[in-house]
């Protein structure tokens, strides 16, 4: 097992295995602290799963990284940028490394799916109807929604939990980001839907090689995806690895959490 | 012992003494909060107007949703206003034997009052209950988090667009208010109770001016500022679920029309010290 990252090098260099680097990051909402001091390194390329359960914090945390919220302490490294002193318009530039799958996609409930994939690219570029149509459409083939009859005029209503998901992935994939950060991805789908949606991450992770980053607390979508694993528990990141390190581990609060999902045993099975 | 028997009274003498004072000070820093939080979220749209990207789409939709949208309403609600007006003017000037007064009567009440205020509660509750909802629910749904994802200024992108169009569209449709008004109280005053139609149109022409639309058009721009900025706070800072999203939109309305019948009694003290009635 890896012990959860320490210490306070310097990070102000990019690295070439990790893209992410938080340190010591703490965040109080009202009464509530939330985070307690997160030390977490994200690997490039590969697919990064925090779990947690429910109230841990792992949105929050998700958020810090995009500069959603500000910390109240701490700091994050994005290949060597620390990112909390930046203002408005340094941060629109840093989000563009980024693209974000929300648990619910949200999707904007006005505008038709071509014109929700497009949005990224309308709103950064000048680009001409027929480039933007290319790519949106380059993309719905990738992701397999291109054979869906209408797909391209229908609103996010008439869409599925798993269409939306991919029309979701799509408007986060189109600007080409470098990491992709996914908030519970498989809340809300049944198994089946729940497996194609980890299909769907581990391959856009091979296929556009980004970094992905995934908030989780699905145990065996995290050991059927994540190369790196970490836990969030108490505001504090409590152990960090691959998923037979993490799986090793001793630690009460991440054994109960496997334990209780049922997956251990498959887990194992996986991963001997 | 000494020491606890004095201390001890004294402690929720002390206790009671500020909460006195934080009961009587709690409200009022809840209003000056309130308006505070408003005046900012007001500043930073009108900041965000004057900045790139200018996307003239969302304010021609946002145009049609308050101004088009809002046609079907105005043009009922004006219309029998302007008829129950003629109705109740013509009672009362009866008692003089001074009916030919109507046109005049309702012609001044819509202009400067009931025009703007109809207009004003009327696109406070079709509009700005609108807004609420659609607001709330992009809230609660990540939508809103999505924008500030694609570096959108969700203020810029959302909440101006909103505030403009409402304030453009609110002087147009109390004109249309006045105009379908003066019609209904026309055909009540001249069908139904026969007034002459030579003195109706005299008596209407001589005591308007134009500055009473002017008044109208000014007072009906600021509610309109005043209820956009009530529904869009509302529903901008939604947090949690549907009820939320439901709650939101009731204060919106209530804030909305509260917000104009407040602001219309400051604005006609105000016009009627620059402007003072004809005599």
């Amino acid at each position: 097992m890896t012990a959860p990252p320490s210490g306070s090098g310097d990070f102000s260099k990019r690295d070439e295995r990790w893209q992410i680097r938080v340190r010591g990051l703490q965040k109080t909402f009202g009464p509530q602290h939330v985070l307690r001091g997160v030390d977490l390194d994200i690997e490039r390329g590969r697919t990064n799963i925090v779990i947690g359960g429910s109230g841990q914090g792992k949105s929050v945390l998700m958020k810090h990284l995009m500069g959603l919220l500000k910390p109240d302490a701490g700091q994050i490294w994005v290949d060597g940028e620390d990112i909390v002193p930046l203002g408005t318009q340094q941060m629109g530039r840093l989000r563009r490394k980024f693209g974000m799958v929300f648990q619910y996609a949200a999707l904007f409930d006005s505008m038709n799916v071509v014109e929700n994939i497009a949005f990224p690219l309308i709103e950064r570029y000048h680009l001409s109807r027929g480039e933007i149509m290319e790519r949106v459409r380059d993309l719905l083939k990738r992701l397999d929604l291109a054979g869906v009859t209408g797909i391209e005029e229908k609103f996010p209503p008439q869409l599925s939990g798993g269409q939306r998901k991919r029309v979701g992935l799509a408007r986060a994939l189109i600007d080409r980001p470098e990491i992709l950060l996914y908030d519970e991805p498989t809340t809300g789908l049944d198994p089946v839907a729940a497996k194609n949606v980890d299909e769907m991450i581990s391959r856009t992770a091979d296929d556009f090689g980004v970094t992905s980053v995934v908030i989780s607390h699905d145990m065996a979508s995290t050991f059927r995806i994540g190369d790196r694993i970490s836990m969030l528990a108490g505001g504090k990141i409590i152990v960090s690895g691959t998923s037979e390190e993490v799986l090793a581990s001793r630690l009460p609060e991440l054994r109960e959490f496997v334990e209780t999902s049922g997956v251990a045993a498959a887990a194992a099975g996986a991963h001997p | 012992m000494s020491t606890a028997s004095v201390e001890g009274p004294s402690e929720p003498q002390l206790g009671v003494g500020a909460a006195l004072i934080e009961a009587a000070l709690s409200p009022v820093r809840g209003i000056f909060s309130y308006i505070g939080e408003h005046a900012l979220l007001l500043w930073l749209a009108l900041a965000a107007l004057f900045r790139k990207p200018f996307r003239l789409r969302l304010f021609l939709e946002q145009m049609e949703f308050v101004g088009v949208g809002s046609l079907t309403i105005i043009v009922l609600v004006g219309f029998f206003s302007g008829a129950v007006s003629a109705q109740q003017a013509i009672a009362a000037l009866r008692i003089f034997n001074q009916e030919r007064f109507v046109g005049a009567t309702v012609g001044l009440s819509l202009a400067q009052e009931l025009a703007p205020v109809f207009t004003a509660l009327m696109i406070a509750a079709r509009a700005g209950s609108g807004m609420a909802t659609e607001l709330g629910s992009m809230r609660i749904t990540e939508q809103i988090d999505a924008l500030t994802t694609f570096a959108v200024d969700p203020v810029q992108y959302l909440i101006t667009p909103r505030i403009v169009a409402t304030v453009l569209m609110m002087p147009i449709m109390t004109m249309v208010f006045n105009i379908v008004g003066l019609f209904g109280a026309y055909l009540y005053a001249i069908f139904l109770e026969h007034i002459d139609l030579g003195q109706f149109i005299e008596q209407f022409t001589y005591w308007t001016d134009p500055k009473d639309y002017i008044i109208g058009a000014v007072k009906s721009a600021v509610f309109g500022v005043t209820l956009s900025v009530a529904a869009c706070y509302q529903g901008f800072n939604v947090r949690g679920g549907a009820k939320e999203v439901g709650l939101a939109t009731t204060q919106a309305v209530v804030a909305g029309s509260v917000s104009v019948l407040v602001s219309d009694y400051f604005l006609i003290d105000i016009f009627h010290i620059l402007w003072p009635y004809k005599s």
